[in-house]
């Protein structure tokens, strides 16, 4: 029997998914100018094993393909997963990862809407923990090294681990930003000049390439923002969080603290803030719930960037505070309708 | 569409409500024409139930000539109003018809066979100005209801329960906003008939003291406004203003209007009046005029005709037209689909085109993939939060729906599922496709259901306590006397005396007569019993009382040591116990029963994915099947329920229906009242049919209930069904005879 509404409004889940990896795009191209080619190699063995790994599961679990398949979660958790992993790393890599985000993050939690980990930050944290060496190579930004590696030598690299004769890995190798800090602090003590040019060339006012990365990140998740895809609520108390306690820090002693633009822009900050913190599978609804939980992730994303063992601290920060999200949902209810003052009497 | 009229600027400030969506309107299919008359069909189904609360109680029989606005049906009690024959013609039929409502089921309607003419009969027209002048509120609100006006905006409550003004309202609030999609019969109304509205208004300000009239209106209807800011200008109606509110559904929501216009949220359980506000639609105040004015009782409405239909538009139709007739007016075309009845976002899907029009039935849109596509399947919730930013009544719809499908019923009243008004904003925006509003039915409907079996229950376990306790005691009692009689002759007794044999079985006839006198009482007494706490303990006290008194006896017997004494209470004591093992013995067997039929009932229940209400309908109906059939009041419960008695197969549903009926005898009238209250505030029009069942099965089931009691008991004591009276009678003489054998021995002995 057909019951009321009688009309349901055209954005279905395939809409919402397909805006979300949208407004990765930027991103991405940002990404292949930095990078080169190799990260679209990243993305395209990410989605071909998470649709793989969907369908498996899928088929498992004895669920009808076409509407699960086509409804676009996989890919979107594909694409966040293959743009936190280095870009040049082995192939194997991604699709693990994947793999593990797809089966074991979400299908063994029961599939899309029941997972409570962020399936993505799950592929990357079991990835960081069990390989971190690997993890770590990332490969310079092409315009820095005095070795350009072509297409052809990036998906050598990639699928064999084969680099063109007389060339190692450390010469095309570089730390990222957030790694340059945490080694600068361990072998220096203190911050000294590694800051420059990391993500800010000339005196800070222009992005280098890592930030431009950020601003398109930015730019997409400004975009899901006024499309009303994504609430205001958690990416700006995920920012606010981060930054405000990084410019505290900043402000009490330079030396040993970056600034807080360098935590906002460096690392998974951007992505993060618009992307992942966003899932809303995976964090509270309320509004009041979706302020707290934004700020915690900033303010814990900071503290294991600082003082944890890992350079960054997004996917730890989400996966620790997604176990807090219905806790937080509890506590932060609105009041309904005319329940708002006690004795509403006029 | 929307012809964009430069409208005069608001006067009065507009308030927001939290979410609401913006469907397409689709007003424009049917808001070009004017109001056009419907024919008179050449058959009428008017339904009796025409209101919340209860259903009309039918004057007339059938083979009887009526004419146009004759009194069918009396209002029956306080929240009831009267029916009336919408045009000449003669009663056909008085039956159960299936009506407007999404259950399908039947109700009690007079069918009428119209001659043509359309004959007025005579009017009692009410002298309501001195009425009004005298400040007489009560002469109004009587003829009002003698009248049959009813809220007409869909909720049908009956209007003189809200014309009763205490000390003055501060804001009457009049509801043109006509939120929902499609629909055009109040637009309309306004346009071309604003002047009659504006004098309802009137009389309805002055009853209530109101001082302030605020008439709301969406601001797609600008000549609506327009007719309406006229003939409100030219009322000279103190501090009266239309006001244009934004459109967005639900603002014709009255909680929504009011919260629009005065910013007061009217909480759920509480009423308007309390915060000094009172929301009337706008067809309502005009049908209040009509009746007043004219001695016209509400006999037709107007009803928008849309959707897949050649000539769109509205019609004034009399109450109990066909809907096919109505459709076949507009032009219906082959290919619909089906036909909602209401509007698009909380209306239902007609059962059948052949009911009668009712007077909540303001739209009725044929259904077609045109304007209607099918909907995607349901995919799961992805927590995105869009429902909680679109609930108007501001509650985490997301957090429901997880509840009710999980069937957390508690977890969901405490998210305050009952404050939820099935608007259906939340389904539109949901972008998994996700039914939420079934699934929110489904859960009310399930804990209504585990509430009155919770009363039900209890009320059966005191009825069983009691009963037990004065079986033994009727036992006990009936044993110390034929011990008492038997000891002082015990030779004539070990002779086996005719004589005394026929003595102590007249003595037991006696007994098994007062016994069965007593039944009644009971019968008459149990459905008072109710769930009152104050009578429960009174029973319980008597029942002490009497406890005691018999220790007293039993006290005194042994202390006076006569010769009966010691035999008395050894054949008590033998008795009492072996009464004892039959019934537990009984009672073991019930149990065994009852925990099959349990298991039965459980494993459907548990198996089923907790989706489907109409599936859960079922259940219950399946339920309620099994226990009915367990106490054997399968019968009675069937005949309450007005259908055709031993047709189990056709009964399914009618023990739907029976589900939701025996609840009612068990809760004191004044909390059934309230429930049913709010239950009607929730669903609004859709719950026509839930107090109709009630009057139907009150009583009835009620006894039905207390008989079957007793047959219960007496299958527990007799461990035999006592339904074969021939077999009983024979079980009794055999049980008799073996008494008086038993009691001659002993006397004997003695």
């Amino acid at each position: 029997m057909i019951t009321s509404p009688f009309f349901v409004k055209p954005t279905p889940l395939q809409v919402v998914m397909l805006k979300v990896a949208a407004a990765l795009l930027p991103a991405i191209a940002v990404y292949v100018h930095v990078f080169g080619i190799g990260i679209l190699v990243q993305l395209a063995l990410a989605t071909a094993t998470a649709l793989a790994t969907e369908a498996a599961c899928l088929k498992l679990r004895k669920y009808p393909l076409k509407p699960f398949l086509t409804d676009g979660s996989a890919i979107v958790t594909a694409w966040l997963l293959a743009l936190s992993m280095p870009p040049l790393g082995g192939w194997w890599m991604v699709v693990l990862a994947t793999f593990i985000a797809i089966a074991l993050a979400k299908h063994l939690y029961g599939g899309l809407g029941q997972n409570p980990f962020n399936p993505a930050m799950i592929g990357f944290a079991v990835m960081i923990v069990s390989f971190p060496a690997q993890m770590s190579r990332w490969v310079a930004p092409l315009a820095l090294p005095a070795v350009d590696l072509d297409a052809g030598d990036q998906l050598a690299y990639i699928f064999t681990g084969s680099l063109p004769d007389g060339l190692s890995f450390d010469a095309i190798a570089s730390a990222t930003p957030l790694d340059t800090v945490k080694t600068a602090l361990i072998q220096h003590g203190n911050l000294g000049e590694v800051l420059h040019g990391l993500l800010f060339s000339s005196g800070g006012m222009l992005p280098s390439q890592m930030g431009w990365i950020a601003l398109a990140y930015l730019a997409g998740g400004l975009y899901l923002l006024f499309s009303r895809i994504i609430p205001w609520q958690t990416p700006l108390s995920f920012l606010a969080g981060l930054g405000v306690l990084a410019g505290g820090m900043y402000a009490y002693d330079p030396n040993h603290y970056t600034s807080p633009l360098f935590h906002l822009f460096g690392g998974a900050a951007m992505l993060g803030a618009f992307f992942i913190v966003t899932d809303p599978v995976t964090g509270p609804t309320t509004p009041r719930g979706r302020l707290i939980y934004g700020a915690l992730i900033g303010i814990l994303t900071y503290c294991i960037r600082v003082y944890g063992g890992y350079p960054d601290g997004v996917a730890f920060a989400v996966i620790i505070m997604n176990i807090a999200a219905p806790f937080i949902d509890q506590y932060t209810q609105p009041a309904v309708f005319g329940r708002k003052t006690k004795g509403a009497k006029a | 569409m929307n012809a964009p009229v430069n409208l005069p600027a608001n006067t009065q400030p507009v308030y927001r409500f939290h979410g609401g969506v913006h469907p397409p309107e689709m007003k424009h299919l049917s808001s070009g024409s004017p109001i056009a008359a419907a024919p008179v069909p050449a058959r009428l189904v008017v339904p009796l139930q025409q209101s919340i609360g209860n259903r009309a109680k039918c004057l007339v029989s059938v083979g009887e000539d009526v004419k146009k606005g004759q009194l069918l049906a009396a209002a029956d009690g306080t929240v009831s109003v009267a029916v009336h024959a919408p045009t000449s013609g003669r009663v056909v039929a008085i039956d159960g018809q299936i009506v407007a409502h999404p259950s399908g089921l039947p109700e009690l309607c007079v069918t009428i066979a119209s001659d043509g003419r359309d004959e007025w009969g005579e009017r009692s027209p009410l002298d309501w100005r001195a009425a009004l002048e005298k400040g007489d509120g009560k002469t109004i609100r009587d003829y009002l209801r003698d009248m049959g006006v009813v809220g007409l905006g869909g909720a049908v409550f009956p209007s003189h329960l809200k014309l009763g003004g205490r000390d003055g309202l501060e804001t009457l609030v009049i509801n043109g906003a006509e939120c929902e999609p499609f629909i055009t019969c109040d637009d309309r109304l306004m346009r071309e008939r604003a002047g009659e509205i504006v004098a309802g208004i009137a009389i309805v300000a002055q009853l209530l003291a109101a001082r302030q009239v605020l008439v709301g209106i969406e601001d797609n209807k600008p000549e609506a406004v327009a007719a309406m800011r006229e003939a409100l200008a030219a009322s000279g109606i103190a501090n009266a203003h239309v006001v244009v509110v934004p459109t967005l559904y639900p603002s014709g929501g009255a909680k929504q209007l009011i919260k629009l216009l005065t910013n007061k949220e009217v909480p759920s359980g509480v009423r308007s009046t309390d915060l000094g506000v009172q929301c009337f639609n706008v067809a309502t105040v005009y049908t209040i005029f009509r009746a007043l004015e004219h001695a016209e009782p509400v006999i037709s409405r107007i009803v928008t005709l849309t959707g897949n239909v050649a000539r769109a538009g509205n019609v004034e139709a009399l109450i109990g037209t066909p809907i096919a007739d109505l459709l076949d007016f507009a032009g219906n075309q082959s290919d619909s689909e089906g036909y909602i009845y209401g509007g698009p976002m909380m209306g239902f899907e007609l059962p059948d085109t052949q009911v009668g029009l009712t007077k909540a039935g303001n739209c009725v849109i044929a259904r077609s993939a045109a304007h209607f596509p099918a909907k995607q399947p349901e995919m799961p919730c992805i927590r995105c939060g869009e429902c909680a930013t679109a609930c108007p009544q501001e509650l985490q719809p997301m957090d429901l729906y997880w509840f009710s499908r999980s069937k957390n019923f508690g977890k969901a009243q405490e998210w305050n599922l009952f404050d939820c008004i099935e608007c259906g904003a939340c389904a539109y925006v949901c972008p998994s496709s996700i039914q939420l509003v079934d699934y929110y039915r489904f859960a009310k409907s399930e804990i209504w259901a585990a509430e009155s079996a919770k009363k039900a229950a209890d009320l059966a376990r005191q009825r069983h306590e009691f009963k037990q306790f004065r079986e033994e005691r009727e036992q006990e009692e009936k044993a110390a006397r034929l011990a008492a009689r038997a000891a002082p002759k015990p030779e004539a007794a070990a002779a086996v005396d005719p004589d005394k044999a026929a003595k102590i079985k007249a003595a037991m006839e006696r007994a098994a007569a007062a016994k069965a006198s007593a039944a009644p009482v009971t019968e008459t007494a149990s459905p008072a019993v109710s769930v009152d706490d104050d009578k429960a303990a009174k029973i319980r006290a008597a029942m002490e009382a009497a406890a005691a008194k018999k220790a007293a006896r039993a006290a005194a017997e042994a202390d006076g040591e006569t010769p009966a004494a010691k035999p008395a209470a050894a054949l008590d004591e033998e008795k009492a116990a072996k009464i004892r093992a039959a019934m537990e013995a009984a009672k073991a067997r019930k149990a065994a029963a009852e925990g099959c039929a349990a298991e039965a009932v459980a494993t459907p229940a548990e198996a089923k994915p907790a989706i489907d209400p109409e599936k859960a309908a079922k259940i219950r109906a399946a339920m309620e099947a099994a226990k009915a059939k367990k106490e054997g009041r399968a019968p009675a419960v069937t005949s309450a329920a007005d259908t055709p008695a031993g047709d189990t197969a056709l009964a399914n549903d009618d023990q739907g229906v029976a589900a939701d009926t025996p609840v009612k005898p068990a809760i004191d009238p004044e909390k059934a009242a309230k429930i049913r209250a709010a239950m009607e505030a929730a669903k609004a029009r859709k719950e026509g049919r839930e107090p109709v069942a009630a009057p139907v099965a009150d009583t009835p089931v009620g006894d039905a209930e207390v008989t079957n009691d007793e047959q219960g008991v007496a299958a527990d004591t007799s461990a035999k069904p006592a339904i074969d009276a021939d077999k009983a009678a024979k079980i009794r003489a055999a049980m008799d005879a073996a008494k008086a054998r038993k009691a001659a021995k002993e006397g004997g002995e003695a």
